[in-house]
C-alpha cells in the first residue's frame, strides 16, 4: 500500500448526502477480477448522459476539479454495499483523502485499506470547506497526516482533525495489515487450541 | 469485567485473540463465507504474496451475484460473469475451499446457504464480503459485511482487526396486524431511525415481536440492519433457532450438539445489561410499508402518499428528496396505491426463503388473481434447496398459474449483475433491500415491500395494500 504522509492536489464539492456505492460504482463495474482500472466507472450514473457524453454540470467534469485528490461530500458517505470497487474506483481516479460529516462503517474501513484518508469533520467545518472549494480561484488544500492539519486555499488558519492512532500510523507508512497480524499468530494458534476445548462443535464439524 | 454483559458483548469477549491499547481487537473469524464478486482480488493478493488459507474448512463459497436465472444447461453467457465465476471455481480449488457450483442443488444466495447448511451457528462470528452478512445475526451470531482486503485477510489469517462496535437495542413491543411481516418491521425501523442511524452499532433486535418471528422472518429483520448503517443486527438464540438448526448438514451432532445447545443457551443478554442506545417501537404503529424514493429509509405506509420536499427543513435533505422524487418519477402528493409497476421482483437474500415463498403463495390462492395485463413478475427463490422444497410443496404450480416466472436460485434482480435487470424508467416492486439509483438497473426505479405486498402489486399493476386486497 503506497503511504500517505501529506497530499496537496484540488479538492472537488460534492454536496449530497447518503452517496451510495452503487452510485459510487454500479454493479456492472464489479464483474472484473482486478483492482485497477474502474475510475472511468466512478460516479457513472452522475458523470455520464444517456448517450455516454459527459454530464457538464458534474463537479468531476469541471475544471479544475477533473484534477481533483480530494473530496468534499455529505453525510454517512459510502453507504450500502460493501464492495471495495469503491475506493478502488475513486483511487483510480485520483482521490486519495475524502472529507465528511460522517462516513458508512464498511466504506470507512474500505478507505484504510486502499491509502486512502477518510477525514470526519464537524458539519459547519465541512461546510466551510465546501465552500472554499467551490469558490477559491485555486482550490488546493493539503492535507497533513503527520500534523493532523488541513491546509486552506484561503490561508485561514488550518483546521484539526482527528484519526486513530494506528490507522494513521498504518497509513503514514504504508503497512500491510496481514503481515502485522502474522506476527501474533502465536496469540492466533493459542486462541484456536483454546476454543477447540471450549466449543469443540466449531471444530468437530467434518465434510 | 464481570456484570451483566450482553449478547453482543458475550461474542466478542469470547472472540478476542488480541486487544491493543487503543480498544482496537484482533477478533478470530469462525466462519467465511464467499462469493465471485468480492473474492477473485482477495485471493490474487494471496497468490502474489505466497500466502495459504490458514483454515479452508472453515471457509464456504457459492457463486450468486452473477449467476443466470434462466436455462443453466449452457453455462453463463456474458463473458465477465463467466469469467468471474470461473475464476472463484479455480480459486477454491487452489486453496482447498469447498464451492457449491452452479449446477449443485445446494448453490444459492450467500446468505440463503449459509444458514440452510447449519454452517451459520449461535455465538460465532461470521463474516462475507458482502454488506447483507448481517442476515446471520438472526441465529444469535456476530456478522458483518467486510470489503475484498478484509476477506483476503481472513483468508490468510483466520482473524480481523476491529474496533468495538457500540450497542444499541431495538425493542419491538405488541402483536403484528394482520397483513404486516418482518418486512415492514425492518423498514419501519429503518425509517424511523434513518439509513445512517446503526452507524458504529451493533443493533440487538429484541421485544415480543422479534420474538414471534420464524427464523425466516429473523433473518429478514436482520438482513437489513446494514440499510440502517449497523454493520451487523442479532436476535437471541431461542428454541426456534435450536429447532431450525437441528440435523442440518453442518450443525453439531450428537453429544456436541447437546454440549453446544447448552452453551447457546447462555448467550441472551443478561438482565440489566446495557446498551449505548434504546429504541422501541410498537406494533400497533406498523402498517404494510412501500419505499417512495432512492433509500431505504423513504418509507410510507401503503396507505400513505408521496411526500412534499417542501416540508423538509434540512436543505441538503430537501435537496436529496426532490432528486429521489425526479428520479422516481413520482409527484408529492400522489396515494402509494395510485403508483403503476411494470415489474415485480420476488426475491434476493432479503425474501427469497421457503416462508417467503409460502406467504406469497398464499396471498395468491386466496384471492385466486392472475398477474395483470403488461406487468412482468418473477420468483427467484433464495436456494436450490428452496427452489426444490417449494416445487415440493406445489408453490411453484401456484406461481406458475398465476402468471409468475419461476426461476433459478440467485441474487438476480436485486442488483441485475446477471441478465435480470431493469430497463430506463422502468418500475419495480421488489422484495430486495435496496432502491438507490440504477441499483436494479441504470434508470429503473424501485419500491421495496413485502412479499404479500408484491404479490398484491402483481395482480392489480398498481402498489396495492394487501390487506384491502385479501378483504375485496
Amino acid at each position: 500500500m503506497q503511504p500517505f504522509t501529506t497530499l496537496t492536489g484540488i479538492a472537488a464539492p460534492l454536496p449530497l448526502v447518503n452517496v451510495d456505492t452503487d452510485q459510487i460504482i454500479p454493479a456492472k463495474w464489479l464483474k472484473t477480477i482486478r483492482r485497477t482500472g474502474l475510475g472511468a466507472g466512478l460516479f457513472e450514473s452522475l458523470r455520464f448522459r444517456e448517450d455516454g457524453s459527459e454530464n457538464p454540470d458534474f463537479v468531476l467534469n469541471r475544471e479544475p476539479y477533473r484534477r481533483a485528490k480530494i473530496l468534499i461530500v455529505g453525510e454517512n458517505f459510502g453507504c450500502g454495499s460493501s464492495r471495495e470497487h469503491a475506493p478502488w474506483a475513486l483511487l483510480d481516479f485520483g482521490i486519495r483523502c475524502i472529507i465528511a460529516p460522517s462516513f458508512a462503517d464498511i466504506f470507512h474501513n474500505n478507505c484504510f485499506k486502499n491509502g486512502i484518508l477518510p477525514i470526519v469533520l464537524p458539519r459547519e467545518q465541512v461546510e466551510l470547506l465546501m465552500k472554499e472549494a467551490e469558490n477559491a480561484a485555486e482550490p488546493v488544500f493539503t492535507v497533513d497526516l503527520e500534523s493532523q492539519l488541513i491546509h486552506r486555499p484561503s490561508g485561514n488558519e488550518p483546521i484539526a482533525f482527528e484519526i486513530e492512532p494506528f490507522r494513521r500510523h498504518c497509513l503514514l507508512n504504508g503497512l500491510d495489515d496481514i503481515g502485522l497480524t502474522l506476527e501474533k499468530l502465536a496469540a492466533i494458534e493459542a486462541f484456536e487450541q483454546r476454543q477447540r476445548l471450549t466449543m469443540p462443535w466449531l471444530w468437530a464439524q467434518g465434510r | 469485567m464481570s456484570g451483566p454483559k450482553t449478547l453482543f458483548e458475550k461474542i466478542w469477549d469470547s472472540h478476542v485473540v488480541e486487544e491493543r491499547d487503543d480498544g482496537t481487537c484482533l477478533l478470530y473469524i469462525d466462519r467465511h463465507l464467499v462469493h465471485e464478486v468480492t473474492s477473485p482480488q482477495a485471493f490474487e493478493g494471496l497468490r502474489q504474496s505466497g500466502r495459504r488459507v490458514r483454515r479452508p474448512e472453515a471457509t464456504l463459497a457459492v457463486p450468486d451475484h452473477n449467476v443466470p436465472t434462466t436455462d443453466r444447461s449452457r453455462g453463463i453467457a456474458e463473458e465477465t460473469s463467466r469469467i468471474q465465476v470461473e475464476t472463484l471455481a479455480r480459486n477454491c480449488e487452489e486453496f482447498g475451499i469447498e464451492l457449491f457450483d452452479m449446477t449443485d442443488p445446494r448453490q444459492g444466495i450467500v446468505h440463503v446457504i449459509g444458514p440452510e447448511q447449519g454452517f451459520t451457528l449461535p455465538g460465532t462470528v461470521i463474516v462475507c464480503g458482502d454488506s447483507h452478512t448481517s442476515t446471520h445475526g438472526a441465529f444469535g451470531a456476530l456478522a458483518f459485511g467486510i470489503g475484498t482486503s478484509e476477506v483476503e485477510h481472513v483468508l490468510a489469517t483466520q482473524t480481523l482487526l476491529q474496533k468495538r462496535p457500540k450497542t444499541m437495542r431495538i425493542l419491538v413491543e405488541g402483536e403484528l396486524g394482520f397483513g404486516v411481516t418482518a418486512k415492514d418491521v425492518i423498514l419501519a425501523i429503518i425509517g424511523t431511525i434513518g439509513t445512517a442511524g446503526g452507524t458504529g452499532h451493533v443493533i440487538e433486535y429484541a421485544g415480543s415481536v422479534i420474538r414471534g418471528l420464524s427464523m425466516e422472518g429473523r433473518m429478514t429483520v436482520c438482513n437489513m440492519s446494514i440499510e440502517a448503517g449497523a454493520r451487523a443486527g442479532l436476535v437471541a438464540p431461542d428454541e426456534k433457532t435450536f429447532a431450525y438448526l437441528r440435523g442440518r448438514p453442518r450443525a453439531p451432532k450428537g453429544a456436541l450438539w447437546e454440549q453446544a445447545v447448552a452453551y447457546w443457551r447462555s448467550l441472551p443478554s443478561d438482565p440489566g445489561a446495557r446498551y449505548d442506545r434504546e429504541v422501541r417501537l410498537d406494533a400497533a404503529d406498523i402498517e404494510p410499508v412501500v419505499t417512495w424514493g432512492t433509500s431505504p429509509e423513504d418509507v410510507v405506509p401503503i396507505t400513505g402518499r408521496v411526500p412534499d420536499p417542501r416540508a423538509e427543513p434540512d436543505e441538503r435533505r430537501r435537496a436529496k428528496m426532490e432528486r429521489a422524487l425526479a428520479y422516481m418519477g413520482l409527484e408529492p402528493g400522489t396515494p402509494m396505491e395510485e403508483i403503476r409497476i411494470d415489474k415485480v421482483f420476488l426475491g434476493s437474500c432479503t425474501n427469497a426463503r421457503i416462508e417467503d415463498l409460502r406467504l406469497a403463495a398464499d396471498i395468491l390462492k386466496r384471492t385466486g388473481g392472475k398477474v395483470a395485463e403488461g406487468v412482468q413478475a418473477m420468483v427467484v427463490p433464495g436456494s436450490g434447496l428452496v427452489k426444490l422444497q417449494a416445487e415440493e410443496e406445489g408453490l411453484d404450480r401456484i406461481f406458475k398459474d398465476a402468471g409468475f416466472e419461476w426461476r433459478e436460485p440467485g441474487c438476480s434482480m436485486c442488483l441485475g449483475m446477471n441478465p435480470d435487470r431493469l430497463k430506463p424508467g422502468e418500475r419495480c416492486a421488489s422484495t430486495s433491500n435496496r432502491n438507490f439509483e440504477g441499483r436494479q438497473g441504470k434508470g429503473g426505479r424501485t419500491h421495496l415491500l413485502s412479499p404479500p405486498m408484491a404479490v398484491a402489486a402483481a395482480l392489480t399493476g398498481r402498489l396495492t395494500d394487501v390487506r384491502r386486497l385479501l378483504a375485496s
